[in-house]
């Protein structure tokens, strides 16, 4: 069990700088998902905590004691690779064991361990197998028991479920966060798949070139994005965002529609809108605050998800619950859930709500 | 589309009596090798192109192993293209895991100059070697022809090598050193085994290449007893005559440890050049 700290760590290539400013504190037994676009330096920073890359500046600590120049093997510290990084020529216990076989710990422990994270993993019976002849959710698993068979300090995962089909991803997504919730230990997780840091984690780090953009629980970031980068990059489907002239009450959209914003106190600042497609309601034709043209309209059963264009804005989209009798072409007339909205200054940041 | 065309049994007849063709004019030279051994001294000429001999002898065999210095050119050959092989490995797996593991300053330059190397005509080196070998008071010796057989294989083998060193992820390294090992460790528990069919194709390699090199053996070693088998053969042609029947033999015997060799790595030979080439 541990609590990492991060202060002021930053990477450096070279003259390039991969990360900077990386100020992150991690609670003992935290869930901590890295999100981030590719490149942006998230598994840099999962490498660097495992010790792989060597930290350029700052300190990283485990449980107050700084361990940059530890090496890998003395952190204390297991990963999962998202190419799983099995050993080809071990079978599956082998491979599940080879840390307690390097740590020279007793045969008997060791096989009754493997035996152990087998059995909770479902691989009992493929224990002598190959991780060739396995599938690819049971290489998934196998990594996974490589990890917990150490009992470590704090699990590393490198976007695990990437390599994976739709199905076993969601089903991989739940075993880890059992996992998590029966080991109770630090896990630092990294993906691009902004569902799986929503569903899996207690707070989210949002990473983009290099800088932590908003650290929150899942639900922080969702309603109140620190910037736009944030606002759209979670969320699915991606957050509407149009430019806007702010006013004294409210803002002025292209096609000069004014919504009003109550909600907002500083919206003559505002540059730009920030609507995610479930806040907006559809209305008769006339009403509401914008009238649009559906475009193409998705059929989805539990949703509809309807691309409008908005004349002097653009496109949009807006997803209803449930199953919306909209043809495409239609009119329609759109009204924001004021309450809702995000409004962003000049520089991306978020204006600050009232709520 | 229909899923699976029908095969043309024509295409098959082709295709077979293609292989065949090809396999006879391969294996043809090493028949008439062998049928030449076989046959005794006084009927080679007389018997002309006659496909079997019309008698068969062992005495060619018998004689070359027994009354010439073939069995030591045979031992000299075996320790210089064993030597080389080992020593060219060596370094070449050295070479190849920097070069596939590690970016570090003249990477590029190393590498253009080891392709350079390639590109030279032995015969326009090989008095500058002679003079450096020379020099070292190397001549006559096999010592020599390890060293200048290890030397000209490395830029090879060494791109051989790093390119079996390229198919294994480096996440492997990665997760053995999270799982305890120290970097050496992860290189003896997961690489080295890994890299096995690479390091036998490379022995291999380099094992026949200098097991049949000529020049440098022929140009470096002038005495008897340190002559490898290449050169040795030459003793069978005389100022006068050559001994057809006892130097054929000798190359049916020389043909026995590449053989062994590869079949002996063969298996490996086969996935190693697969996953070569899979990498490009």
């Amino acid at each position: 069990m541990a609590r990492i700290e991060l202060r002021d760590v930053a990477k450096k290539y070279g003259s390039v700088e991969v990360l900077r400013n990386i100020d992150l504190e991690i609670q003992d037994g935290e869930f901590i998902v890295l999100v981030g676009p590719s490149g942006c330096g998230k598994s840099t920073l999962l490498r660097m905590v495992a010790g792989l890359e060597p930290i350029s500046s700052g300190d990283f600590l485990i449980d107050g004691e700084r361990m940059n120049d530890v090496r890998p093997r003395d952190r204390d510290i297991a990963m999962v690779f998202q190419s799983y990084a099995l050993y080809p020529h071990m079978d599956v216990a082998r491979n599940m064991g080879f840390s307690m076989e390097i740590r020279k710990d007793p045969v008997a422990e060791r096989k009754s361990r493997v035996a152990q994270a087998a059995e909770t993993l479902g691989l009992s019976n493929l224990t002598d197998r190959l991780p060739k002849a396995l599938s690819g959710g049971q290489r998934q698993r196998v990594a996974m028991g490589r990890a917990i068979i150490r009992d470590p300090q704090a699990f590393l995962f490198d976007e695990p479920l990437s390599n994976l089909d739709a199905a076993l991803r969601v089903e991989m997504r739940l075993e880890i966060a059992r996992l998590h919730q029966k080991l109770s230990a630090t896990m630092i997780y990294v993906t691009h798949d902004q569902v799986e840091a929503l569903t899996l984690a207690d707070r989210i780090v949002v990473l983009n070139g290099g800088d932590i953009q908003q650290v929150g629980s899942p639900l922080e970031l969702y309603e109140r994005p620190a910037n736009k980068f944030v606002a759209q990059f979670i969320g699915s489907p991606t957050m509407n965002v149009v430019p806007v002239v702010g006013t004294a009450t409210g803002v002025t959209a292209g096609n000069g529609a004014e919504i009003e914003l109550p909600d907002q106190p500083l919206t003559a600042q505002a540059k730009e809108l920030g609507v995610r497609p479930e806040h907006i309601d559809v209305v008769d034709n006339g009403s509401g605050d914008l009238s649009a043209v559906a475009d193409v309209v998705e059929h989805l059963g539990s949703d509809t998800n309807i691309y409008v264009n908005v004349k002097g804005i653009g496109s949009m989209m807006v997803r209803k619950h449930g199953n919306i009798p909209v043809k495409s072409g239609e009119r329609l007339g759109l009204r924001i859930q004021t309450e809702n909205a995000h409004l962003f200054a000049k520089d991306g940041t978020a204006l600050r709500r009232v709520a | 589309m229909s899923a699976v065309k029908k095969p043309n049994p024509a295409l098959i007849v082709g295709k077979y009596a293609a292989l065949a063709f090809y396999l006879i004019f391969a294996l043809f030279p090493l028949y008439w090798l062998l049928k030449i051994g076989l046959t005794p001294d006084a009927l080679i000429y007389s018997e002309g192109t006659r496909l079997f001999p019309s008698e068969v002898t062992f005495s060619n065999f018998t004689t070359v192993i027994f009354q010439t210095d073939f069995v030591a050119y045979f031992r000299n050959s075996l320790v210089v293209s064993l030597g080389a092989a080992f020593f060219t490995t060596l370094f070449a797996a050295g070479a190849g895991y920097a070069f596939s593991r590690f970016v570090f300053a003249g990477k590029r330059i190393i590498i253009a100059l080891m392709l350079v190397t390639q590109m030279f005509p032995l015969l326009m080196i090989i008095a500058p070697i002679y003079k450096i070998v020379a020099d070292l008071g190397l001549l006559n010796s096999l010592t020599s022809l390890i060293v200048v057989y290890t030397a000209f294989n490395i830029p090879f083998a060494t791109f051989l090598m790093q390119s079996f060193f390229d198919g294994i992820p480096k996440d492997l390294e990665d997760a053995a050193m999270m799982d305890g090992c120290s970097r050496f460790q992860a290189l003896r528990k997961v690489v080295f085994p890994l890299t096995l069919p690479g390091l036998g194709a490379t022995l291999g390699f380099v094992f026949t290449a200098a097991w049949s090199e000529l020049l440098f053996a022929l140009m470096l070693i002038s005495k008897n007893d340190a002559m490898t088998f290449p050169v040795g053969l030459l003793t069978f042609v005389s100022k006068f005559s050559v001994d057809w029947g006892q130097m054929m033999a000798a190359g049916v015997l020389a043909l026995i440890p590449s053989c062994l060799f590869f079949i002996f790595i063969q298996r490996y030979l086969v996935q190693g050049l697969t996953s070569g080439a899979v990498k490009g």
